[in-house]
Formats: structure tokens, C-alpha cells, sequence
């Protein structure tokens, strides 16, 4: 919905623009991997801001938990240990909707205002218009979108746009202990990523990077990672996201082609028909038929 | 905490042992993120786990559980060994030169005075030498080999990197980088702070461990400065007031001690209390033990205690030893107790041999609860299948539940680590007949007082006399009780130099600086005292300007000792008065008087000239790195195996008295069911995780949620050889019992070798039980043994053995 | 209805319903399925009563149209078998959209324009019901990797039915005297001689 502190920038399955006279500034949520150990404060604060309580699970094997994003759980941390030159090192993440400039999600979803981007960069899914097709799953290249078993309704972080629209910052970004998540102008956010950058590569880590991939036209969260050459390693935050050629041509060139050659053929078929006029049996074979059947009488 | 909370961002380096900051202090490590964003500080992680606050470390160090003492000793031989101490502040702060008495002794493994008998020490020895004039005799320059100084070195030069790495599993490289970033910080410009928590105290050495610490920080110059000290990261929000205020079977509060059954003489358990200062020109506050004390008994007793009946001294119960709760769960085990009052407080899962507890509970005739939660040690009676296997027909206690409040349901004032009495205000009604800690103990007061008023009773005098001054006689107020330990003058109090009366009877007092032994002022602790004065609430300060810039907020709340931040911040400045660091300046002298960003803790008037030492609470005016007869195993920390060893030796001696403690406690019976490698191969330890808290949070959905099964680590390596993968149930058992769980397996937990042997670690996270949201799970402490520290009775949680099999069953 | 007992029977009762209910479905999909493709198809979906409802029959329709398509393909696939004549009719198929049908090659009961329509159908109906399948988050989790695959392929192949359907209809409208076959199931002799002359041999026996 729009608010007047939150205008639409973009709507999915929508042709023509939303309004485009006001000008917001770009938000971001930085995450700093450096400073983050883990104490899922940003989990229980969405839990508690969004009133979601996912189930009491099990323990398989690791300490995330929930196990994994879902309709109910909006961010999870992801705990990975990797071994680089021989030394440990424990990479934690907080996962969640990276808040793409250029939506995979919005791109696919064929129902008209059931995903929103705001001016100010977050993406955000509004369940009333939601049909449940999943289709946002499937655009998506961070995996984050979940469908609920419970409604059918696709569900993500909605990086807090009700705190934000009165501006709050996101529950997640309020309850971080440590600083590692911040919010802010999406300028500001990289100002700082960058001193943290600088700091990181004083400590000896020197492919130390931003993470705001550009194949998706950048993101409204965005990490600062030791290891920006491999963000893999943080429990699979894909190298170089973009939104799937697959998605691209279904949603993208296939439509206003499918609909033009649909249109050709229906108009194409009418102008046959007045031009060329109908295929009608012949005369002489009617006639031929009457013949036929009369001497058969006879 | 020396220092606070705030404090840890002023450090150039960060040592995080005996503890996971990251994981149980994750607000309070903010602060260390601080440290290292604001001054490029480097973050040092000694465990035997790879964990949340290593994940954020600069340098790594695993070490095996139980052997603190060893890795530290080898620190204080490394900076003694390559002189990386800060000369000027040892040889003015401490008692380097200080001669130790020539009967003092330390052969294979054990101090001179051990009595094998007894489990203990005759301490005469372990003290200094006293010239004629009543002084300690002193070497300036450090060449007498009995003055402390040469002792240490020498005690010490036994723990070599080599000897560290045999005994710790510490890798030689790793363990000497840790020396030489925590060398760095000898300079005056350069500060460390250590945090530790149940890490370190949690073993039965642990006071010495935490010792051992505070002598590396004084060796560095690190005590008393900006940024340094050993600070405690305590596990409640209000477990540093629990102290402070003396919940302690031995303690009154503020720190003085309750008299011994042989003390019945008032002057003399004054005079005990109150040393007179060792060295010319020393302070030694504790003289003013009874102004304090006096002002205690007035504020219990009032006008029935008098200079007449020794302010009541009588009144006060006279130990006969210490009744720890590892001592009262003895007792109660051996069927010498009735009852037993149980408040905010859950023993049957946070102290060891969860067996011989419930058996103990059982002996009881009746066992009052008082908590906001069902807890496991309420319900104990009761059978939850295999994790609490009992017969109720069998236990014929009567369980009382008292529901309470919890702290966001009442007023009040947490002390924090840091000292700080930070006031709060309710955020809620509490539920049900829920009622608060203060109101239930008033009602038992008040009918107990009635009972003996009736009836009469042995020494009915200590109740019907103690006072109680409250609005609500039924409820205390918790405004009025912090008013009651802020201390009031009960007679107008007029200025020794000036006659001018500046407080009036009934005023309340600014600090303990205006407490009187002639009965004219009263107070329920003495280092509260300044928390409520005559201008109000001090603790509801929430003024947060930092003027200096180095995170002294003095208007935010209130610290204890009269507001001082920094405790011994005298020895932030060298003997001429002068900060040893100009950038983080705590005090000087100006020249008149001692000034500066802290409340200065030094007499405020004494010319550095005179020579007062910083360590004004000591006789010394100095540090000791002697502790003379003050701690039950030895003046100085020697390493001493967990009382469940992997290794079944000692590698500091070849003395088998000297494995473990020779000093803690042991109870009949518990020697029995310590167990031992050959049953029980590997090393565990237990700890908490930062999804919960304690016992509390395994009640609410969103941390069940967060962290919703038991489980324990091991590592990859013993995983393989015991062909368990990550996600199996699996069975750890001790001599004790036996816990389920699922496994974690981690890179983060590695085969450590220690004495040519493999160790393997197994960690055991406590957080389940039986009541509770979360999934039911074991007690942790089903395993653990039943020993202490000796110096605290602290049970040894961190370090015992057992045994782990992977199960068939899946949960 | 027998309009004519001389008339020709081109389609069985049994036959038409089946084709019939294929013919329901694939309207049905058409709608529910462009209004997921195109915003300004969406308005389509009230007629399922509303959008969810479209999303939620969709995939079910999808599952009959597979069903009916089993008897259809067994029923015809032999008479759709495509002949020497019948390319020769493809190849000159130009002169038919021009209306000069008088010299083109004699026609079984299916010229080879149905038949690869009848091909043509069958194959996306196959198309789709596998990539639906696929993309039926009710009850199929596949890798994203495949579910992308399969809306392309799902999208493509509704294109392609569309097209042939448009086809299919229009050349039934065009050419005078077919739709009775779906509707009566007979054909007059006239227009099966003109159009299907081999058949109206084989047929009447002439």
C-alpha cells in the first residue's frame, strides 16, 4: 500500500508508471560480517516486531536454527566453517531479501500490486494481492521468498517499511548489539562500508569488499565481507547474482512477443475471412451431389 | 569488573578467556567491537572451542579445558623472561620488593605447611618479612632472592612454552604470539583488558586462575588504567549486587565478613577486619571497618544495637564453616536438614550430580520455591520419563511454590558488571497471585516475628529486634530498602575541623565517607552508599554526555564505590602524579588535589610526594603478586589438574598429592564417583549459548525457537573415530549419569596433544531440562562433579571426563 | 440430430465430448494461464472468481486436459499418420489460404494441415502438463533450476497451443459446413467431397 512517506516506485504486473514526482533518498541495511558473532538478536527482533513464530523445531547437526528461511522465519543466521590457509574461520550471516534494485520477484509475479518496490529501495510483498503462484521463487536469485503452507501467501523480510515509513529503522538493525547491522541513506551505508572496508584490509584481509552485486542492479542490504571474492563461503550468498536469462525471457521479451503473434494470427484470421471470404463447398459439387441423388431416386 | 562495561572500548587489546563474551555478553561485547573499530584493537580467544567471540578474534589460541594456570604462568615467564613489564608502575604499585619470610617454601608441587590430613595449609609462612619498626621489609633493588620479585621469577621460570604446550595443547607458534601481543601492551600507552566469566571460575582453582590473570595485568601496568583491569562478566543481571550485598553464607554485605564461632569478642573481630597498613604512609581503608559495620547493625537493629551490647554483636550467627551450597546440599544429602528455602533460584540443574541432588531434595521434609517459573528443582519430585526417572510415591517432601515476580514486574536497581546501580521501573503488572521477592519475605518475616513474640523461642532477640521501618510493613517498598543500604545520620552530624553540622538527623548520608562507629548513622551497605542521598535516586540517572570522550558517563546511574568507574585509578597516573597515558587520562594530581575524569580512588588530598600506594583497600598501599595467607592453596597460582584429569598426571610434579588442588574440598563419598580416563577418555566442558539464558529462557517460544534441542560438540576428529556425523543422537555419560543429545560435529573443537597423548574435547551447552517450552532435555549437570574451588567452593564445571557413543534412535 | 440420413458420419458422440471437454479445458486454461502471462490478460481471472481461484483450478483443469487427452490421442493418432500426399498438400498450402482449393491433392479424413495440428496440440499438451507439473508448488518441489526451465517451457508451449488453436478454429469457421461435425458429428457429401474427397470415396464407396 502506499503510504505518503512511501511512494511506489515500482508495482508488479503493472504496465504503466506509479507516481513519479516525489524524490526519497535510497535507504540500506548494511550487514557487517566482521563485527556479527552470531547471538541472533536481529532474528528474535523480526520475530517479536512481526509477531511470526515459526515452530519449535530440531536440532539437525548445526546451530542455525530455524534451519531455514521461511513463511514464518524472515531472516536466519547461517553458521559456516571453513579452513583457508590452515586457519579456522567461522563465517556467520544474517540471511534474508537483499532488497534488489532490479526485483526477480517483482519481475515475476503476474499479479498486479502483490509485490511493490518503493522509491526508497525496499521490495516488499503485500499478501492481499497475493495469488500464491510462487512465481517469485522462481524469480528470485537469492532464494529468499517463501510460500506459506498455511495460506498460500508468499512471505519475506519486509525490511521493517512499516518502521521505516515512520522512520524507524528495521527492528533487526535496532536490536544488533554489536553495530554489525546498520541502516541508513544507501550513500551513507557505503561511505561507512568503506572505512570498514579499509580496516579489514589493515588487518591483513585484503580481498575485503562491499557486497552490493551490480546484476541485480544492486541491493538494499548489503554485506561487508572478508572475503568479497568469495561470497560463497558465507553459507552460499551467491557470487554473481542476477535475475535467471530463463526468468528474463519468460517475463521479459516473451510477453509483449506472445501477445503481438496472438494478436497477429486472431487479426491475421479476420482479415482472411473478409478478404479471401469463406471456404464454401463448391456449386458444381452441390450440384454434382443433387445429380448423384436424383438418379438414385430414379 | 575493575573497569566497565564501557571501559573495554578504550583497549588496545582484548583477551577473552575463561570465557565467550561474544556468546554469553553479547550487548556488553559491543564494546569490544568497539575497541576494535575505534582503536585497531587486536582480539585474543584462548578456549578450547573455536567460538562466537573467536568467529571475531585476530588471534586464536585453543587450549585444553582446565589449564589456565599453565597458559598464564607461561605468560608471566614470558614477560619476566623478556622483560616486557612496565618497570616504574611494578616497582612503586606492587610488592616486588617486599621480602617473604624465609620458611616459605614451594617443593614439587606443594607450598611449605601442607597438611595431607586436613586437605589444607598452615599459612604462618606465607608472609612477608616485618622490620622492627611493624613495616615489611623491602629490597628496592630486586636483588635479595626472597624478596617477591625473585620468588615469582622463579616459581614461574618453570612454565616454558614447551611446558605450556605439553600441558595446555597450546601450538608453541600460538601461544607466543598471544605473549607478544599481550607484551605490547607494557608500555603506558597501551592498555589490555581481560575478560573472563565462568570460564575461569568454574574450576577448582578458579580463584587462582582468575589471580594468575590479574598478575599478568599488573606485571603490564594494566591495572587501574583506561581500557585495562580483570573484569568479570557476570552471568545475571543482578548477580554482582548478590555479592555486594553479601548473599554469601560468610559475607555481610559490602564485603565484610560474618564473625567466626571463635570470634566472640567484638574488639577483636574488629581489629581483625581492620589491618593497620603494612607499609610508612599507607591508607588501608579496611580501618574504617567499623564505621561501616556499626552503621550495618544500626541500620538492622536500630536503637537495640548499642555501644552498650557491642551494636548487637551478639545478634550475629558466629560460622562454624562455610555454608556454600555444594556444603548445605552435603548436609541435606546426609539427612541433617528439614527444609529448605528456594528463591530465584534453580539448584537441582546449576549445581553438580544432578543424582545426589534430587536424592538430597528428597531427604527434606518440606522445600519452599520461590520463582517466577516451574522450575526443575519444583518439580523434582516428579517423573518426566528418563530425564528425571523418579518415583513420586517415594519422596515425601512438600514442595511450596511461591510464584514471584519477575525483574520487569517491580522497581528496583541492577548492578551491572561494572558496578553501576542502574534503577528500573516496572514494565508490567505481574500476573496471577504472583507477588514480589520483597512482599513474600515480609510475610514470612512478619509471621515467623509473630510466632516468636508468642511463643518465645531459644534466642528469639536477632527477630523481634530487627527493625522494619516500611510504609507497608507487608511490602517493603523497593525505594525504601534503597534508601535503608544508602545509609541516613540518626543524629545530626557535625564536621570534625569545623563543628558545622552538615547533615541532620534523618537526612540521608552523600557516602560512606560520612559513616560514624558511634552508632549516629546507619546503613545496609556500606558501598552503596551515595545510591539515594538527600538529592534523590542517584541510580536513576540517565544523563549519558562522555565530556572526556573515553565512555566516563558519570551522571548515567551510579557506580559503586561513590561513583568511581575505574577502581585503583590512582595507578593510571605514575608516583609523581602525573597520567602514564595523556591520550586516556583517569587522574592527577593538580598540584593540591586529585582530579581528573573519574572519581579519583585515592585520598583525595595526599601529595604523591608522601608516597601513598594506589592500593588503598591493601595494608601494602601496593598489588601483591604474594598473596600471603589469603588464598587456601598457595601464595602463588600453580597449575593443578582438573579433579578428572585425561592425562592422569601432572606434568609440574611427580608429587601425587599435588595432581589436584591439594586444598579444595572434597566430600566423602565424591572422591568415589570422580571418574577416571581409562573409563572416560575425554575432556568435557559445559557452557551456555547465546540463544538462552540460564534455565529461564528454555520457558519462552521465541529462544525455543532459536535454539529449540539439546545437543553437544565434538569435534570432526573423534567424530570419525567414533563414526558419528553431525545431526546423530548421541549418549555422553560420566561416573555420574548420563545425558542424550544430538551431536554437533565441528572443525571448531580439535584434538588437542597434550603430554604426547590426543585430548579430545566434548562441549556440552546446559541450557534444557523438563519444564519449559523448549524440547524436554537432560540436565547437563547429571554429569558433572561434585567440587569445588577452593577458595569459593565455585563448582568445577568446566573440566571433567566422559564417555560418548552414538545412539540408534533419532529424536 | 440427423438433418440428412446421406449425410456422413465424421465423429462419434463418445468422440466429440471427448473432444469437447478438451476444448472446455483448453478455454479455460487459456484464460486463467494468459491472465498469469500478461497484466492486461489478468482481468480474466474473474471469471474464476478471482485470482486466486484462477491459480488454484488452473493446474486441476491442467490435469483433465492430460486425462482427455489419452482416448483423444489413441482415438486418432493412426488417422493423423502423416502421408506423401499430405505433404504435397503442405507444400502447397499457399494456394489454399488463397482460396484456389479446386487442384489441390485429394484429402483423406484428414488433411495434412490437421494433422499437424492434431501432432502440434498433442506435443503441447504434453509440454505443458510436464512443465505444470513442475511448477505446481501444491504439491512438486523441484531446484529452482528446473522450475525455470519449465515457466519457459510452459510459457512457449501454451504460445504454440494458442497459435495451432487459433488455427484449429479458424479454419473450422472458414471452411463452411465443419463445425456440424463437432456439433451433429456428420458432415454433408458435398463438403466432404470437396474437402476430403479420398474419404468420401472410401465413405460412399464411389
Amino acid at each position: 500500500m502506499t503510504l505518503q512517506s512511501l511512494d511506489i516506485k515500482r508495482r508488479s504486473a503493472t504496465t504503466t508508471p506509479s507516481p513519479q514526482a516525489r524524490q526519497t533518498p535510497e535507504i540500506a541495511k548494511l550487514i557487517d560480517v566482521s563485527a556479527c558473532t552470531g547471538c541472533k538478536a536481529c532474528q528474535s527482533a523480526c520475530m517479536e516486531w512481526n509477531d511470526l513464530r515459526p515452530e519449535i523445531g530440531h536440532n539437525a547437526g548445526r546451530l542455525d536454527n530455524p534451519a531455514d528461511l521461511s513463511d514464518a522465519a524472515w531472516t536466519v543466521v547461517r553458521f559456516t566453517e571453513t579452513e583457508r590457509n590452515g586457519r579456522l574461520e567461522w563465517l556467520i550471516r544474517k540471511s534474508g531479501c537483499m532488497h534488489c534494485s532490479d526485483p526477480g520477484c517483482l519481475k515475476s509475479c503476474p499479479s498486479p500490486g502483490a509485490i511493490v518496490q518503493y522509491k526508497n529501495g525496499i521490495v516488499d510483498f503485500q499478501q492481499e494481492n497475493c495469488i500464491g503462484c510462487g512465481y517469485c521463487v522462481t524469480g528470485c536469485p537469492f532464494n529468499v521468498p517463501r510460500v506459506s503452507p498455511r495460506d498460500d501467501k508468499a512471505y519475506k523480510c519486509t525490511l521493517c517499511s512499516d518502521r521505516v515509513a515512520v522512520n524507524l529503522a528495521p527492528a533487526c538493525a535496532k536490536a544488533c548489539p554489536t553495530g554489525a547491522i546498520r541502516f541508513g541513506a544507501k550513500e551513507d551505508m557505503k561511505a561507512h562500508a568503506e572505512t570498514r572496508v579499509a580496516e579489514l584490509k589493515e588487518r591483513g584481509y585484503s580481498q575485503a569488499g562491499l557486497y552490493d552485486p551490480p546484476g541485480v542492479g544492486g541491493t538494499h542490504v548489503m554485506y561487508v565481507l572478508h572475503h568479497a571474492d568469495q561470497p560463497e563461503s558465507y553459507g552460499g550468498l551467491p557470487a554473481n547474482p542476477s535475475i535467471s536469462p530463463l526468468v528474463e525471457l519468460w517475463k521479459g521479451v516473451a510477453k509483449p512477443l506472445a501477445t503481438l503473434a496472438l494478436a497477429g494470427v486472431a487479426l491475421g484470421s479476420l482479415f482472411h475471412y473478409v478478404t479471401k471470404g469463406p471456404n464454401e463447398v463448391s456449386k458444381e459439387i452441390e450440384d454434382e451431389i443433387e445429380r448423384e441423388d436424383r438418379e438414385a431416386v430414379k | 569488573m575493575t573497569n566497565h562495561w564501557v571501559d573495554i572500548g578504550n583497549a588496545d587489546v582484548v583477551l577473552v578467556m575463561g570465557g565467550n563474551a561474544a556468546e554469553a555478553h553479547p550487548v556488553g561485547f559491543k564494546w569490544v567491537i568497539e575497541a576494535k573499530q575505534r582503536n585497531k584493537a587486536k582480539l585474543i580467544v584462548v578456549d578450547p572451542r573455536f567460538t562466537r567471540s573467536a568467529s571475531v578474534a585476530d588471534i586464536y589460541a585453543p587450549i585444553r579445558t582446565g589449564t589456565d594456570i599453565a597458559f598464564l604462568g607461561g605468560v608471566i615467564n614470558y614477560l619476566l623472561d623478556k622483560d616486557k613489564i612496565q618497570h616504574e608502575y611494578v616497582k612503586a604499585y606492587t610488592d616486588f620488593s617486599f621480602l617473604v619470610d624465609d620458611g616459605y617454601d614451594f617443593e614439587n608441587g606443594l607450598f611449605s605447611g601442607y597438611d595431607a590430613e586436613k586437605r589444607g595449609y598452615d599459612k604462618k609462612t606465607w608472609n612477608y618479612v616485618k622490620g622492627e619498626d611493624g613495616y615489611v621489609k623491602t629490597d628496592p633493588t630486586l636483588q635479595n632472592p626472597r624478596c617477591v620479585y625473585r620468588l615469582m621469577k622463579r616459581h614461574y621460570s618453570r612454565y616454558t612454552p614447551e611446558m605450556v604446550e605439553k600441558i595446555c595443547g597450546t601450538p608453541r607458534e600460538a601461544f607466543l604470539k598471544v605473549c607478544e601481543t599481550m607484551a605490547s601492551t607494557a608500555t603506558p600507552d597501551r592498555a589490555m583488558t581481560i575478560l573472563y566469566a565462568l570460564g575461569w571460575t568454574q574450576h577448582s582453582q578458579g580463584s587462582q586462575i582468575i589471580r594468575a590473570g590479574a598478575m599478568v595485568q599488573l606485571l603490564l601496568g594494566n591495572i587501574g588504567i583506561a581500557g585495562g583491569g580483570v573484569n568479570a562478566l557476570r552471568g545475571h543481571s543482578n548477580i554482582q549486587g548478590l555479592t555486594d550485598l553479601g548473599l554469601m553464607s560468610n559475607l555481610l554485605p559490602g564485603y565484610m565478613t560474618l564473625p567466626g564461632d571463635k570470634e566472640t569478642d567484638y574488639a577483636a573481630y574488629i581489629a581483625r577486619r581492620a589491618p593497620r597498613p603494612m607499609r610508612p604512609n599507607q591508607l588501608s581503608y579496611w580501618q574504617n571497618y567499623e564505621k561501616f559495620h556499626v552503621s550495618l547493625m544500626k541500620a538492622w537493629f536500630g536503637d537495640a544495637a548499642t555501644k552498650a551490647n557491642d551494636w548487637a554483636f551478639d545478634y550475629l550467627p558466629k560460622l562454624d564453616t562455610l555454608h556454600d551450597v555444594l556444603r548445605v546440599f552435603e548436609d541435606m544429602y546426609q539427612g541433617k536438614m528439614t527444609g529448605y528455602f528456594c528463591q530465584g533460584f534453580n539448584p537441582l540443574a546449576s549445581f553438580p550430580n544432578k543424582a545426589k541432588l534430587g536424592a538430597a531434595l528428597a531427604k527434606l521434609k518440606y522445600l519452599v520455591v520461590i520463582d517466577p517459573l516451574s522450575t526443575e528443582t519444583s518439580e523434582f519430585w516428579k517423573n518426566f520419563g528418563e530425564f528425571n526417572d523418579v518415583d513420586p510415591a517415594k519422596i515425601q517432601t512438600t514442595v511450596f511454590r511461591l510464584p514471584s515476580t519477575c525483574f520487569a514486574e517491580e522497581d528496583g536497581s541492577l548492578v551491572n558488571s561494572g558496578r553501576w546501580l542502574q534503577w528500573h521501573w516496572k514494565g508490567a503488572e505481574p500476573p496471577g497471585e504472583a507477588r514480589g521477592d520483597a512482599a513474600i519475605m515480609a510475610g514470612i518475616f512478619l509471621r515467623l516475628r509473630d510466632k516468636y513474640r508468642k511463643e518465645g523461642g531459644a534466642f528469639p532477640d536477632p527477630i523481634l529486634n530487627l527493625t522494619w521501618p516500611y510504609r507497608d510493613p507487608h511490602d517493603p517498598a523497593p525505594d525504601e530498602v534503597a534508601r535503608e543500604y544508602n545509609g541516613k545520620a540518626l543524629a545530626d552530624l557535625a564536621d570534625p575541623k569545623d563543628g558545622k553540622i552538615f547533615r541532620k538527623a534523618g537526612e540521608q548520608l552523600d557516602s560512606f565517607a560520612q559513616l560514624r562507629a558511634d552508632g549516629s548513622t546507619s546503613c545496609g551497605c556500606w558501598i552503596f552508599s551515595g545510591a539515594w542521598t538527600q538529592a534523590g535516586n542517584q541510580m536513576a540517572r540517565r544523563d549519558n554526555s562522555d565530556p572526556w570522550g573515553h565512555g566516563q558517563t558519570l551522571n548515567w546511574a551510579w557506580a559503586w564505590p561513590v561513583n568511581r568507574r575505574i577502581l585503583y585509578n590512582r595507578a593510571s597516573a605514575d608516583p609523581a602524579g602525573r597520567p602514564f597515558n595523556p591520550e586516556k587520562k583517569q587522574i592527577w594530581w593538580n598540584g593540591s588535589a586529585w582530579t581528573g575524569t573519574d572519581v579519583p580512588d585515592f585520598a583525595a588530598g595526599s601529595d604523591p610526594a608522601d608516597g601513598m600506594g594506589p592500593f588503598i583497600m591493601n595494608p601494602e598501599g601496593v598489588a601483591r603478586f604474594f598473596a600471603r595467607e589469603m588464598m587456601a592453596e598457595g601464595p602463588f597460582p600453580e597449575h593443578y589438574e582438573p579433579f578428572e584429569t585425561p592425562i592422569g598426571v601432572n606434568p609440574m610434579n611427580t608429587n601425587p598429592r599435588a595432581l589436584n588442588n591439594p586444598a579444595a574440598r572434597v566430600f566423602r563419598g565424591d572422591m568415589e564417583v570422580f571418574g577416571t580416563a581409562r573409563d572416560f577418555p575425554y575432556a568435557a566442558t559445559t557452557y551456555r549459548l547465546t540463544e538462552h539464558f540460564h534455565y529461564w529462557t528454555k520457558h519462552v517460544r521465541i529462544n525455543a525457537i532459536l535454539q529449540p534441542e539439546q545437543f553437544v560438540e565434538i569435534g570432526e576428529d573423534l567424530a570419525s573415530e567414533k563414526g558419528i556425523a553431525t545431526g546423530d543422537r548421541v549418549k555422553v555419560r560420566s561416573n555420574r549419569g548420563y545425558i542424550k543429545a544430538v551431536a554437533v560435529v565441528t572443525k571448531r573443537i580439535k584434538a588437542l596433544t597434550v603430554n604426547g597423548q590426543k585430548v579430545h574435547h566434548v562441549g556440552i551447552p546446559i541450557h534444557w531440562g523438563f519444564t519449559g517450552v523448549a524440547r524436554q532435555g537432560f540436565l547437563s549437570n547429571t554429569l558433572t562433579p561434585f567440587v569445588g574451588d577452593a577458595n569459593t567452593q565455585t563448582p568445577e564445571f568446566k573440566s571433567f571426563l566422559v564417555n560418548i557413543e552414538k545412539l540408534q534412535e533419532r529424536s | 440430430m440427423i438433418r440428412d440420413p446421406k449425410d456422413l458420419s465424421r465423429y462419434t458422440a463418445s468422440q466429440r465430448a471427448n473432444h469437447w471437454v478438451i476444448g472446455i479445458c483448453f478455454i479455460l486454461l487459456s484464460a486463467s494461464g494468459l491472465s498469469f502471462f500478461h497484466p492486461a490478460f489478468f482481468p480474466l481471472t474473474q471469471l474464476f472468481g478471482g485470482p486466486v481461484w484462477a491459480r488454484i483450478l488452473h493446474p486441476y483443469i491442467g490435469v483433465i486436459i492430460g486425462a482427455a487427452l489419452v482416448p483423444m490421442f489413441f482415438r486418432f493418432w493412426k488417422l493423423n499418420i502423416l502421408t506423401r500426399t499430405d505433404i504435397e498438400w503442405l507444400m502447397r498450402v499457399r494456394e489454399m489460404i488463397d482460396g484456389n482449393d479446386h487442384d489441390m491433392p485429394e484429402q483423406g479424413k484428414y488433411n495434412g494441415g490437421q494433422k499437424l495440428v492434431f501432432w502440434g496440440m498433442s506435443a503441447c499438451i504434453l509440454a505443458l502438463l510436464a512443465s505444470g507439473l513442475v511448477m505446481w508448488r501444491g504439491y512438486f518441489t523441484f531446484p529452482v533450476g528446473i522450475v525455470r526451465v519449465a515457466v519457459v517451457v510452459h510459457a512457449a508451449a501454451a504460445i504454440a497451443m494458442l497459435l495451432t488453436a487459433f488455427v484449429h478454429v479458424y479454419a473450422a469457421i472458414w471452411t463452411k459446413g465443419t463445425i456440424r461435425a463437432m456439433w451433429y458429428g456428420t458432415v454433408t457429401r458435398a463438403w466432404a467431397k470437396q474437402h476430403h474427397r479420398a474419404w468420401y470415396r472410401q465413405a460412399t464407396g464411389k
